[in-house]
């Protein structure tokens, strides 16, 4: 795949994060329509889709080493970040075995991974990690196997239970998440973790999602996208850290909004695992400034439209409603009018 | 995934163990306790896919089932029985787990009969299981079963359901004690009503209904939607019969209890055999789940 890491960047203080052309091209960009709704947008998690983004089970991209850098400054500062509950021990070892399987098989040029039996050798390049250990022996690494291997893949993790005819998240890796909290989520079920999101539940969406869910199967992996908007790149939009970006959100205005404000896109797959029979749910984050964005045509009519439109209901939800109207005003001089194509794809191969 | 047979052991006339080997340079995907495969089995005029559970340990390097030949088999336990043989190359679709353990729970009570055993050979091999287990099987099969088991005294064989008093059992288990069944029709019947008898929390009842019976009178099924109509033949399913007719409607267990293969009835009333619709639901009559359930009438009209 041909992928080449940048040096450390960073997703606070200075905020030296930046997208490529390359990355720009490849972002997963969310409305395939003018208007959008929530939906049980779930879909088979095929390698191959709109954008190179969906080529890979687990993807990288040029924003590894500063991702998995923010991740372990997070968890200096707070270990309750990742939290595994006893009983979930063996879904453990079935996730640090689906992401090593798959970052070795889709980057073989930055991941190795050598089986002989039990005794296990993994190769991670670009963070100088060389480990040997022995599969399902966890004193045999330097920390729990969620842990190790969630410390070296890009996106928010967690680990799902399936009892009681409804999935509890268990456990998880949560370093970059858009306002939510895992310790406090750590334990509840299904319905009680979606409760805040408004108008979903009353349309039925949580209950079909949680049946599709339930049957989900070894081997196939589903996907879905979300997305919301962050001041500044920061992946780390945590409720506990609330008082560092809630001011810099405030202080969004007509001339910072293009090169401040972020479009923070969520590939959502998750994966039942074999062992335990537990599932496996990657947030995986994308964030592209919204001058980024701009320069694809396509999207930028998009974004002017489906933002304009949202319901206000959603766009509370989002947090979106003190700068709504700025994003709009942004966008509005790229649409003229035009009728745009169905689907996501950026249309265009170079910026 | 093409898996080879590589031995076939008689446990008694009427039930064997086959074990089935990765080929050459492949390895077999690890399959969790409770997990089943899905056997594609060559028939005189059509492929049988039958679900098996697996046997052997989650990592082990075989898989191992163990089959019951099924009186009247529509063909797939038959073929298995009489023509299979060590070397043979089978299709096997990669395991998929509908009967996992529930791993909160602190105790387990294992009730099954005959050939149903064989989901909780898998759990036994689970490390620091706790549990209780009582099988019920035939006088004559009481020896092949009490080789397949642990000896002890949380190992309790049955040669008459008689001896199995399912209400005592329940009355003296902890709060924390989930029971898991798995066996004939009769069987699940049977403890399903003891445990309505003496309020047994739902959310503490794990049920696997196991050969569950398919065949019945022929109908015929018409696929509004595909302009096709097909005929029903007495010792197939539904679901055979779209499948012999090259449609692939989703579909998983294979034995009414996923709920993947729900088809909505138009016209016509369904014969439900499946343990997921409600009784609500199976009362209204218009969804039907076609692995197992066939038809009142001589003809549905469906949503296909």
């Amino acid at each position: 795949m041909n992928l080449i890491l940048k040096s450390l960047e960073t997703y606070r203080d200075d905020y030296t994060f930046s997208n490529s052309d390359d990355a720009i091209l490849r972002f997963p960009f969310p409305f395939p329509d003018d208007n959008y709704m929530y939906a049980v947008n779930m879909e088979p998690h095929v390698r191959g889709g709109p954008s190179k983004a969906y080529d890979a089970v687990f993807d990288i991209d040029e924003h590894y080493i500063g991702d998995m850098n923010d991740r372990a400054l997070v968890l200096d500062q707070d270990p309750l970040r990742c939290q595994v509950l006893p009983h979930m021990a063996q879904a453990e070892w079935d996730a640090l075995e689906l992401i090593m399987d798959n970052l070795a098989t889709d980057f073989p040029e930055h991941f190795t991974l050598t089986k002989d039996g039990d005794a296990w050798h993994w190769v991670n390049k670009p963070l100088g990690i060389d480990q040997k250990f022995i599969f399902g022996r966890s004193e045999t690494l330097p920390c729990g196997p969620f842990e190790f291997i969630t410390r070296q893949a890009q996106g928010d993790f967690s680990l799902q239970d399936q009892r009681d005819n409804t999935l509890y998240m268990d456990g998880g890796m949560v370093t970059s998440q858009a306002d939510w909290s895992l310790n406090f989520d750590v334990g509840m079920a299904f319905h009680e973790w979606h409760g805040p999101v408004p108008l979903a539940h009353e349309s039925g969406v949580f209950d079909r999602a949680l049946q599709y869910l339930l049957r989900l199967q070894c081997g196939k992996p589903v996907r879905r996208l979300n997305w919301t908007m962050t001041a500044n790149p920061r992946l780390d939009t945590s409720p506990e850290n609330y008082p560092l970006w809630g001011p810099e959100k405030a202080a969004i205005n007509a001339e910072t909004v293009g090169h401040q404000l972020c479009l923070r896109v969520e590939l959502q797959t998750l994966y039942r695992l074999p062992r335990s029979n537990a599932i496996l749910f990657c947030i995986r984050g994308y964030l592209i400034r919204l001058e980024e964005l701009a320069r694809v045509e396509k999207w930028a009519v998009r974004m002017h439209r489906v933002i304009r439109d949202l319901h206000p209901k959603i766009a509370e939800y989002k947090g979106l409603v003190r700068y709504r109207e700025l994003v709009v005003n942004y966008f509005a001089p790229f649409d003229d009018g035009r009728a745009l194509n169905s689907g996501t794809s950026s249309e265009q191969d170079n910026i | 995934m093409k898996l080879k047979l590589t031995a076939i052991e008689a446990l008694t006339p009427g039930i064997s163990k086959f074990t089935l080997a990765p080929l050459e340079g492949t390895k077999l995907p690890p399959a969790g306790a409770g997990s089943h495969i899905v056997l594609e089995i060559p028939g005189p005029a059509r492929m049988w896919k039958n679900a098996y559970s697996i046997t052997s340990a989650s990592d082990a390097p075989v898989y191992e089932i163990i089959v019951r030949r099924v009186e009247k088999s529509r063909g797939g336990s038959a073929w298995l029985h009489n023509h299979a043989k060590a070397g043979d190359v089978l299709e096997v679709h990669s395991p998929q787990n509908l009967f996992a353990p529930v791993r909160l729970a602190k105790r387990h009570l294992l009730l099954s009969a005959g050939i149903g055993i064989t989901p909780f050979l898998s759990y036994l091999k689970l490390p620091d299981l706790a549990y209780e287990l009582h099988h019920c099987c035939k006088p004559e099969d009481e020896s092949a079963f009490a080789a397949l088991l642990p000896k002890g005294a949380n190992v309790t064989i049955h040669t008459s359901r008689h001896t199995l008093d399912v209400e005592a059992l329940l009355k003296r288990q902890k709060l924390d004690t989930h029971v898991s069944v798995c066996g004939p029709e009769s069987f699940m019947d049977m403890v399903l009503a003891t445990t309505a008898h003496v309020g047994w929390p739902r959310l503490k009842l794990h049920k696997e209904s196991f050969g569950g019976a398919t065949g019945g009178a022929p109908f015929s099924a018409v696929l509004k939607r595909s302009g096709v109509i097909l005929q029903v033949g007495p010792e197939e399913s539904l679901l055979d019969a779209l499948e012999a007719a090259n449609f692939s409607p989703p579909c998983l267990c294979r034995g009414g209890a996923c709920g993947e293969c729900k088809i909505t009835v138009l016209e016509g009333t369904p014969d439900h055999h499946d343990h997921y619709l409600s009784d609500v639901e199976k009362a209204a009559g218009n969804a039907i789940m076609i692995c197992v359930s066939r038809a009142k009438t001589s003809e549905l009209v469906l949503d296909f």
